[in-house]
């Protein structure tokens, strides 16, 4: 790396920005370097895998929504893939995550079966919350993914505690907490990283800004558009960047968790990024134009990984054939949630208290 | 005259001929204006009324919730929307120690014409965190009041006259009344607090319910007239104030009573309206005083247990028989 990371005070620290810095984004490293030949190349294959399984999950996901097999909320995650895959390759695997109802594809990120992802879309006793937590509500502790929260920012403060854990126990766990640029307006937000701050806790927090909070452009939710621009306040240092490359957002996000993990010191990350969908499968989005959109998929994480992937001279047949796979896998799982059991009465009143029931 | 309109229609109604009446009422919380509202419940009004007056906030209830106080003690008269009743927990701590407590702290001083609005209890298979009934834990407040309609007549009267109180007033919609249809009078005015509606006149058995549960109750009732049992069904349409002889006058006519709502068992509205049966109409009563809640757990995403969660009219039919010594138990 060409530069050290900057600051701990990012407001000291302008650092040369690569062309995908957000402008008036402050520190971080500047341009990602190419793959590697060899190793590096099936690196990138793998994240684009994984990318690619999330978008063809969540595609039939939209479809089971649309035929009402699914029931409830839906907000996909389609078009900010890197963001997830991205960050997930900067970790160890017993690293925590943490993140709000956008969850599908950090949960898959992270390690969850698509079978344990599909079948609690489905709400069946084989989903990962055994089909009582739904779409909103991703958790699996074997993986170490703390949940979908439902409430905006709500998570924030539990991120932060983790986070605690970690450093009480001095596990060298890293933690990362996930949320939108629409929570950074709620107090939560504002408690979870103070304390953050103030006791040094080993976490990262990333704000995936889509630039829209439901049908809000963030230019009406916030004074000043720069989440980072906060870190100051806080003393903590900051990164900034558009999520165009999943090999730049593994990059970046790994200076931060090895911050974390080294010095336990918080850092407050605002990725750029961009929602093809509506907020839900219920929102038609009326409020941006079809140019807007049109103008952003050209940036397709998914595609512009795969069309990195054939100019790094990875042959198209062995992509083809990796897609193959992966239809495959996403079609099993939507097999096994169609046939998977609904879940017992008997779990409503097992699930709410450990122990014996206090009516 | 009267419109067949649909209860969303019916509030967005209110709230419009409320602000063309007094310009100190705005409009305020998340996607109320540009995006129609989420439930479309204010849809229009940003053009008719512009963003002076239709006001988008961040999320930022407890803030937004706090800013709506603060303009209501100077005079201002609010309306803040919760995108569902579950959010306002955020702003609990606002609700309950400022807009609750500030007339009684300044002496009489301070008013807080606000209302509080928005859909509350579960809807579709959205989980533990969306799914909360809040009623109660806002009716146990004294200070503020609470309403809860089940048809459009008396979602537009009552949201009138919770505009035009002095006091924080609490409108609770059901999210899954909003598309229900009902006739609403032309020149439907405000309904006062604290009158309870008997929606069906009966002499066997008392059903006390609210909000979207005066429907169960009545589609239970309509299958226990099939059985040769006649139900009457009081609407209590306002939790604080409770129309204590409404529901008195009723079990004395027919010495049975079930309550029914989708709060938790623990305390809440049932327990009080049981408690004031026994204590204002005991001799009355021919049997122990019922209630149908929703269970007494978190609500599961898995559809076929939200249903078990969440109070139908056959557990309504069942109870019914019991306090009736009918059927078993
Ligand atoms: C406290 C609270 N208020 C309101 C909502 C309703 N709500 C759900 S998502 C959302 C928008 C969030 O936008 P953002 O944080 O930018 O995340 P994104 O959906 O863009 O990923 C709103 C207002 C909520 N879930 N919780």
């Amino acid at each position: 790396m060409a530069q050290t990371n900057s600051h701990t005070h990012p407001i000291q620290s302008v650092e040369s920005a690569s062309p995908r810095d957000v402008p008036g984004a402050k520190g971080g490293t500047g341009g990602t370097q190419a793959p590697k030949a060899g190793a590096g190349i099936e690196h990138l294959v793998a994240l684009y895998r994984q990318m690619f399984l999330i978008r063809r999950i969540e595609e039939e996901a939209a479809r089971a929504y649309a035929q009402g097999k699914i029931g409830g909320f839906l907000h996909l995650y389609i078009g900010q893939e890197a963001v997830g895959v991205g960050a997930m390759a900067a970790l160890q695997p017993d690293d925590y995550v943490i993140t709000t109802y956008r969850d599908h594809g950090i949960a898959l990120a992270k390690g969850m079966s698509p079978n344990a992802l599909m079948a609690e879309l489905w709400g069946k006793g084989t989903g990962c919350s055994k089909g009582l937590g739904g779409s909103m509500h991703m958790f699996d502790k074997a993986t170490n993914m703390l949940g979908g929260y439902g409430i905006v920012g709500g998570h924030i403060p539990l991120a932060a505690g983790v986070a605690f854990a970690s450093k009480y126990r001095n596990d060298k766990r890293v933690t990362l907490c996930f949320f939108g640029e629409g929570a950074v307006s709620i107090a939560g937000f504002h408690e979870g990283v103070s304390l953050a701050a103030l006791w040094k806790l080993p976490i990262v927090f990333i704000c995936e800004n889509n630039e829209y909070s439901m049908g809000t452009p963030m230019s009406r939710t916030m004074s000043v558009e720069d989440v980072t621009s906060k870190a100051v306040g806080y003393g903590i240092p900051s990164d900034r960047f558009f999520a165009d490359d999943v090999l730049e957002v593994e990059e970046r996000i790994r200076q931060a968790v090895d911050r974390a993990r080294e010095t336990s010191m918080p850092t407050l990350v605002e990725v750029r990024t961009y929602r093809f969908r509506g907020h839900s499968m219920s929102d038609p989005a009326k409020y941006r134009t079809a140019a807007e959109l049109e103008d952003r998929k050209k940036k397709d994480p998914v595609i512009r990984t795969r069309a990195k992937l054939l100019s790094e001279g990875y042959e198209e047949k062995r992509i083809e054939a990796l897609e193959a796979e992966v239809e495959a896998e996403v079609m099993a799982a939507v097999k096994f949630a169609e046939e998977s059991p609904e879940p017992d009465p008997s779990l409503l009143e097992a699930t709410t208290y450990d122990g014996p029931f206090a009516s | 005259m009267a419109r067949n309109i649909r209860f969303r229609e019916a509030l967005r109604e209110a709230m419009i001929e409320e602000m063309e009446r007094d310009d100190r009422v705005f409009l305020m919380g998340e996607e109320v204006g540009h995006y129609q509202g989420a439930y479309k419940v204010s849809e229009g009004m940003l053009d008719k009324f512009g963003d002076k007056r239709v006001i988008d906030t961040p999320i930022a209830e407890g803030g937004f919730a706090g800013i709506g106080i603060g303009a209501a003690m100077v005079g201002l008269r609010p309306i803040v929307e919760f995108m569902t009743w579950n959010f306002s927990a955020v702003a609990f701590d606002q609700i309950l120690n400022n807009a609750a407590k500030l007339r009684q702290m300044s002496g009489g001083q301070f008013n807080c014409p606000i209302v509080f609005r928005g859909p509350n209890a579960s809807a579709k298979q959205v989980g533990s965190q969306h799914s909360h009934a809040m009623e109660h834990f806002y009716a146990t407040i004294p200070g503020i009041k609470v309403v809860a309609p089940a048809y459009p007549a008396d979602a537009k009267g009552l949201m009138k006259a919770a505009i035009r109180d002095d006091n924080p007033v609490l409108v609770m919609e059901s999210e899954t009344l909003y598309s229900v249809k009902g006739d609403v009078p032309d020149d439907q005015d405000a309904i006062p607090f604290g009158k309870a509606n008997v929606v069906r006149q009966g002499t066997d058995l008392t059903l006390v319910a609210y909000s979207r549960m005066t429907l169960v109750a009545m589609e239970a009732a309509a299958a226990l007239e099939k059985e040769g049992i006649s139900v009457e069904v009081v609407d209590l349409r306002s939790l604080r104030p409770l129309d204590e002889d409404t529901i008195v006058d009723s079990v004395e006519k027919t010495h049975r009573c079930v309550v029914v709502h989708e709060g938790f068992p623990y305390g809440g509205v049932g327990a009080e309206v049981a408690d004031r049966i026994q204590r204002l109409a005991f001799d009355a009563l021919d049997a122990p005083v019922l209630r149908v809640t929703t269970l007494d757990v978190g609500m599961p995403y898995n559809a076929k247990l939200e249903q078990l969660c969440i109070p139908q009219p056959d557990r309504v039919i069942a109870a019914a028989k019991r306090v009736l010594y009918r059927g078993q138990a």
